[in-house]
């Protein structure tokens, strides 16, 4: 917990990280205009993900906390998807 | 009274983090229904996502993920002492949260001058997979931007708590709290950004 | 001994803090006056709606209009329910006893978020006092069984909104007690406490905190979209608008499944407390004992489909729900058999509480067992909506969590009041409900298994005998209900003065006085053994 009033993020790190979502919200609008089929929405998700990983990594600091708060993160998105998967189980099958 | 306790930041934190995981679900009950509705209505929704602007929508994105960042930066700022800056950039991030809330404002404004809104006959006479994606837009929109408002009253309270010198660079997990219920408030728009705007 | 253990503290319901009579209750933050507040609401809450219940039963004596109309008797039952499930055996065991004994447990002054703590007793209030609105204000109580089904929720002109309202704040209490004991039992342990020297009890309001964080909030979803719905018109259950009301289902189970863990496994814990301390013994499996009670948190995520089984789900969903419920139930087993073993040449001390624990594995199985027997897809065909749903969930929650409950309250009432009970009342209260249990739901597995469906208020000819002998069974329940209870009022007065540890337990509670005083322990105790330390 010490080391947690220590570490101070740069100003610059987190422009950095701007900067790339910036590029990815617009890498994701250009490729929706490229008609992919299928792939179109699966590509737009795919960087919504990886752009989520950046914000709770640098901006909700996930990176520099104990392992404990990205693993409850990650069980939290692993229990979402098996709730709609098991859901869609149920729709994709009537 | 209760007996009393030493100040305990990462249980602070914890908790803070606890409140999102239950906002992540709270907003799962709603993917899931977008899920099993887009799944039965493919077309219409490709369809009715055409009608709305692409252009606002990223360029909404675009104000939070800079509210974002600004937020996030008011930590920094606080750590190395530099309140005025530090409240500089909570104003922006408050400012850019009101930005995003005018845009919403004219964006529902142009559909409902078209009577597209929850419970419109105009709106039903359309089909069921356009009642369901305008249904869905509305609410998670709606839903998002009540947790806006919410997100930027809280800030506000921080800010003037900082003004006061009850947040500091020694005591500031109520800013990064403030700061993380932002974040995820923007982690559910990134993610409604592209199930509506972007499935074209 | 140091000067300051001769001057005895006040007890924490003596203490004078800076707020005066009632004041110092409903604005006081000790975990353990909260714990009251809620025992006192809940406990009302529970006498409301067994009474609601009585009057069911009675309705029921007979074929035809007993007391009531069909329409009178379709708002009992939504009401019953509600406050049943949302009012009572939800925030139950946490809600009391959790926040009476998990800081005490654990070896800490308080939770770790004692305002907030009783914030959520200010929307418990507010919660059940919206429900209570919806059963005056408008056109008429609700009508639509607690659950709320889609399309009917939003069609009728039963006053759906202030109920709907309520369990969604109710829900909101019980999230953050939930996130209030997570973050307690993570950070405020005493030293030497490491996870696996925890007692079993706060270990299942750790499970049961997760459940209550992760599981209401879609429920919370779901009751928002009724209000779209009666509101908005905004079609996402209604079938004319392209919506699906399986969908509801789906959403609303998928939270009311998991709700039942956090009924069920507080009241486990209490009983892994009760059966230890009355064997003179360590419980049996410790480390099994806590990854079942994780194991049935977690698995009771995926089973909710079961409560669909006859509504139209495809193939797939079927089988997998039942498949995975077939599953929960073997950690719920491996518990059983580990009390059981527990017991097993212990030194056995015959008391109040240690008859409950007896008399919960006894109902505890039988609705378990009848919970497998609805989760085989064939007999649920023949057995959903009929009376023998019915008599599972009474014997596996009634049984269950309320039985552990009465249980936990005779076990801790030395602790909570600093007196004993009146041993004899105690137990003749005990038999009575006991008999009356078995009478009363026992025939409904019979009833229902011939074809009686539930949420009727009229019945063929031919079920005639076995509700008059439910009904008789409601009036023994009830006779005994009220001994229990008065006895556990009067014994406040008359009773004995309880010592620190009257019944040679174990656990940390009982190395402080009862009643504790307002910070529990003078001195965080450093932890060197395990919590059931019988040598």
């Amino acid at each position: 917990m010490e080391n947690e009033k220590n570490h101070i993020i740069p100003y610059r790190t987190f422009l950095y990280v701007l900067a790339l979502l910036i590029v990815l919200t617009l890498t994701s609008v250009t490729l929706t205009q490229i008609s992919l089929g299928a792939f179109t929405v699966a590509a737009a998700l795919i960087i919504a993900g990886i752009k989520s990983t950046f914000v709770l990594a640098i901006f909700m600091h996930l990176k520099f906390e104990n392992k404990m708060f990205s693993r409850a993160v990650v069980g939290v998105i692993l229990l979402l998807a098996a709730v709609i998967t098991i859901t869609l189980l149920d729709y994709l099958n009537r | 009274m209760a007996a009393e306790t030493h100040r305990d930041d990462l249980a602070s934190k914890t908790g803070m983090w606890l409140f999102l995981f239950t906002e992540m679900l709270f907003f799962a009950g709603l993917f899931v229904v977008y899920s099993v509705y887009r799944f039965r209505n493919p077309e219409a929704f490709h369809l009715a996502a055409k009608e709305l602007s692409v252009p606002i929508g990223t360029i909404n994105t675009i104000i939070l993920l800079i509210s974002s960042t600004t937020i996030a930066m008011s930590i920094t700022a606080l750590q190395k002492k530099n309140k005025k800056f530090a409240l500089l950039l909570i104003g922006i991030t408050i400012f850019l949260g009101i930005a995003f809330l005018v845009n919403k404002y004219f964006e529902w404004g142009e559909h409902i001058k078209e009577h597209i809104y929850p419970g419109s006959p105009v709106l039903a006479l359309r089909g069921q997979g356009d009642v369901l994606f305008y249904g869905l837009y509305f609410f998670m929109t709606g839903l998002h931007a009540l947790h806006i408002i919410i997100g930027l009253v809280f800030i506000g309270f921080i800010a003037a708590k900082i003004v006061k010198n009850k947040i500091d660079s020694e005591s500031f997990v109520l800013l990064e709290n403030s700061g993380l219920y932002w974040h995820l408030v923007d982690l559910i728009w990134i993610f409604l950004f592209p199930l509506f705007y972007l499935i074209t | 001994m140091s000067n300051q253990k001769e001057i005895t503290e006040p007890s924490y319901l003596e203490y004078k803090g800076k707020y005066k009579g009632v004041f110092s209750w409903i604005l006081s933050t000790d975990h353990k006056r909260i714990a009251l507040l809620y025992l006192f609401s809940i406990l009302s809450f529970f006498v409301i709606g067994a009474t609601l219940g009585l009057l069911m039963k009675f309705e029921l004596i007979a074929p035809g209009k007993t007391i009531m109309d069909a329409q009178t008797y379709n708002a009992f039952f939504t009401l019953h329910g509600i406050i049943m499930i949302f009012a009572v055996v939800i925030p139950g065991l946490p809600a009391v006893f959790g926040n009476f004994l998990l800081p005490i447990m654990i070896g800490a002054k308080d939770v770790a978020f004692p305002r907030l703590n009783l914030f959520s007793w200010y929307l418990y209030v507010a919660g059940v006092s919206l429900v209570i609105v919806s059963q005056f204000a408008g056109d008429g109580p609700p009508d639509t069984g607690w659950t709320f089904y889609a399309p009917y929720s939003f069609r009728t002109a039963g006053t759906m909104l202030p109920a709907v309202f309520g369990a969604f704040v109710l829900g909101f209490s019980s999230i953050l007690t939930g996130l209030n004991f997570l973050v307690t039992m993570h950070r405020m342990r005493a030293p030497g406490m490491t996870w696996l020297k925890m007692p079993l009890f706060p270990w299942t309001l750790y499970a049961t905190g997760w459940v209550q964080l992760l599981a209401t909030p879609i429920i919370g979803i779901t009751l928002l979209m009724i209000v779209a719905e009666r509101t908005l018109h905004i079609g996402f259950f209604d079938p004319s608008l392209g919506g699906d009301p399986l969908l509801y289902q789906h959403l609303f189970w998928t939270y009311s499944h998991p709700a039942v863990y956090i009924m069920i496994l507080p009241a486990m814990g209490a009983i892994s407390e009760i059966i230890t301390t009355f064997s003179h013994k360590t419980i049996f499996g410790y480390k099994f004992m806590v990854a079942s009670v994780l194991a049935i948190a977690f698995v009771g995520y995926f089973v909710w489909g079961h409560h669909m089984f006859t509504s139209g789900m495809s193939g797939t969903a079927l089988y997998t729900f039942s498949l995975l419920t077939f599953l929960v139930a073997v950690p719920s087993s491996i518990k059983v058999f580990n009390w059981i073993s527990t017991m097993h040449q212990g030194s056995i001390d015959l008391q109040t509480p240690f008859y409950w624990a007896m008399a919960f594995i006894f109902v505890f199985m039988i609705g378990g067992f009848s919970g497998l027997v609805l989760g085989s897809l064939a007999a649920n065909v023949h057995l959903h909506n009929t009376h023998y749903v019915v008599a599972h969930f009474h014997f596996i929650v009634f049984g269950g969590t309320g039985f552990a409950f009465f249980g936990a309250v005779h076990y801790w009432y030395p602790k909570i009041t600093g007196k004993m009970y009146d041993t004899k009342w105690a137990n003749i209260g005990l038999v009575l409900f006991f008999v009356g249990f078995i009478t009363l739901y026992g025939p409904m597995f019979y009833l229902g298994f011939k074809g009686m469906p539930r949420r009727y208020f009229d019945y063929d000819e031919v079920f005639h005998a076995g509700n008059i002998i439910s009904t008789m069974g409601s009036w023994i329940l009830y006779s005994g209900l009220g001994i229990i209870i008065i006895n556990l009022f009067s014994s406040l007065k008359g009773g004995v003065k309880a010592p620190a540890d009257p019944w040679g337990g174990k656990t940390l509670e009982w190395t402080i006085p009862s009643p504790p005083p307002v910070e529990n322990f003078d001195e965080i105790p450093l932890i060197t053994k395990g919590p059931y330390d019988y040598k």
